[in-house]
């Protein structure tokens, strides 16, 4: 790689050893992907977990006395109070550890949102955008709705960039990269935010190959909850960082856009029959639930809406949970859906996520119904079984607490 | 002394030990931190240990979270391989070889494919791009 005078200073130790160590790692990546220098970024967004690993490497870069240059927006955390006060008390390993992660990244320079959503609130890019953003439903939300550019980041490989302002300039940051080599379409009916995530998932079950799709016969726009819900799925089934939407998206007003000079690879066809044979595979059979929850990725402020809406003045059956970032909390108590969903029996909590380890264990092994593939995925190692239907369905299920079809 | 192999530094350091050899993309996740056993059902190396001996895989798979708390509870328990050698580079794999220190390589000459058998005993000097077998 060619660096310039500043960065191998930069390397080298002149502007401090933090700064150096995340130089070192964007260096050694920049070189096993063939970069060919750094470019700087003006955003990042970090999966913080609160995890060993996590707290671990963010708190070695502060002994070394690193700070962010780019102050990048976090993934959730836990409430922890919330949580003791409506559910039970985090064991104290758990306690210590997320206390530690959330001090840590404080101190580091981020910017503690405690969203898996930045891209709809706080972190929002530009078209063309040079940027840094780690989390699954991120990745695919800013290279192919806003085109905006961002490799497919680890956490730690966010938190360098934040740290240097740089990255190694590869992949999606590349206009040759980003064409599409997958024609995937669609014959099935695209309508609801609920067709996106079966959509979303569908994909990577019929071509599991890394390259980007190119989705025709997608007849409108998506609203924001569906290109969240599809890019979430996308990263989840499979690894899709990039797609493009023929029509929709900015970098596919046609076809040959989306495709440069790329050659057609493989012709895919998703039809309603495909879509029922994955909404078959994944979304559990009816019965009894005992518990509801929402939010993977973070709601949006229309979907708690629809939620609220849904319930009206009935009462949930089961313990029913809706996560979301604190600033769509704080509207939906403007709004008075937080109202209707506590009258109901319901919670709406802030700044935490359906997988941080320990903080759901009153519920493993459970059954429960959410809206959300992923959710249902990633909590499947916990034992917890959850039906997935469309949100209003889900709700109505909340409230008899059973799945009925 | 056996013949060198070209290969090209990911993560740089030095290793000799015995080769494992994996079909399949290795998540470490699903490494048993205590252990180093591989509890991943039907995976290519479930059952085997990979603590101590250098591993050969296509690439690694799973979200940078669960790759690098994987990788980084098997070496705090010094259970982790003690190099790397891959075929395709993914950025969470990759960033987490360079934090947690293990030396890994890819790009590795042909022929070394076609010689080494899984338990042969090699040398990885990732700095320097070679591995010998011994």
């Amino acid at each position: 790689m060619k660096l310039t005078v500043e960065e191998k200073d930069m390397l080298e130790g002149k502007y401090g050893e933090g700064i150096a160590a995340a130089m070192k790692i964007q260096v050694a990546m920049g070189e096993t992907f063939e970069a060919e220098r750094m470019v700087p970024i003006t955003r990042a967004h970090v999966a913080l977990s609160a995890q060993d690993a996590d707290l671990w490497f963010v708190d070695k870069l502060l002994k070394l006395g690193a700070h962010c240059k780019v102050s990048p927006t976090v993934n959730p955390s836990i409430d922890l109070k919330y949580l003791k006060k409506h559910l039970f008390e985090i064991p104290k390993a758990g306690i210590d550890i997320v206390s530690a992660t959330n001090e840590a990244y404080k101190q580091i320079g981020a910017t503690l949102t405690f969203d898996c959503t930045p891209y709809l609130q706080q972190n929002v890019p530009g078209f063309g955008e040079v940027i840094a953003f780690s989390e699954s439903s991120a990745t695919p939300y800013v290279n192919s709705v806003f085109g905006a550019r961002s490799n497919r980041e680890s956490s730690q490989s966010a938190l360098c960039a934040a740290i240097t302002g740089l990255v190694p300039e590869y992949g999606l940051l590349l206009d040759e990269n980003r064409k599409g080599e997958i024609l995937v379409e669609v014959t099935a009916k695209i309508e609801t935010d609920f067709d996106y995530q079966l959509l979303g998932w569908c994909y990577p079950e019929l071509y599991k190959g890394l390259e980007i799709p190119v989705f025709t016969g997608i007849k409108s726009r998506p609203t924001p909850a569906g290109f969240m819900n599809f890019g979430a799925q996308l990263n989840t089934s499979g690894a899709v960082s990039m797609y493009h939407m023929v029509g929709i998206t900015p970098e596919a007003p046609t076809v040959e856009a989306a495709f440069g000079n790329n050659k057609i690879k493989h012709r895919i066809t998703i039809s309603d029959q495909d879509l029922a044979a994955t909404r078959e595979r994944l979304c559990r059979e009816p019965g009894k639930i005992d518990f509801a929850m929402f939010g993977c990725p973070h709601l949006t402020i229309d979907q708690v809406e629809t939620i609220a809406k849904t319930v009206g003045e009935r009462k949930f059956a089961v313990d029913f949970w809706v996560l979301t970032s604190s600033l769509t909390r704080e509207l939906a108590d403007r709004m008075g859906f937080l109202d209707v969903i506590q009258r109901a029996g319901g919670h709406i909590i802030a700044d935490t996520c359906i997988d941080v380890p320990p903080c759901w264990q009153p519920y493993y092994g459970k059954n429960a119904v959410t809206d959300s593939p992923k959710c249902a995925y990633y909590n499947e190692i916990r034992g917890i079984k959850f039906k997935i239907r469309p949100l209003e369905e889900a709700v109505e299920a909340a409230i008899l607490g059973e799945v009925l079809k | 002394m056996g013949t060198k192999f070209s290969c090209k530094r990911i993560s740089e350091g030095y290793a000799e030990a015995e080769v494992i050899i994996s079909k399949d993309a290795v998540c470490y996740y699903l490494v048993e931190p205590e252990t180093g056993l591989v509890v991943e059902r039907n995976h290519d190396l479930e059952g085997r240990n990979i603590a101590g001996k250098i591993l050969m895989m296509p690439s690694g798979k799973g979200s940078s979270v669960v790759q690098a708390d994987g990788l980084f509870k098997l070496g705090r328990n010094q259970k982790s391989p003690l190099g790397m050698i891959i075929e395709h580079a993914d950025p969470v794999l990759v960033s987490s070889a360079l934090i947690f220190e293990v030396p890994m390589v890819h790009k590795v000459d042909p022929e070394f494919y076609k010689l080494i058998k899984d338990g042969d005993r090699i040398i990885l000097n990732a700095t320097e791009g070679w591995i010998e077998i011994l």
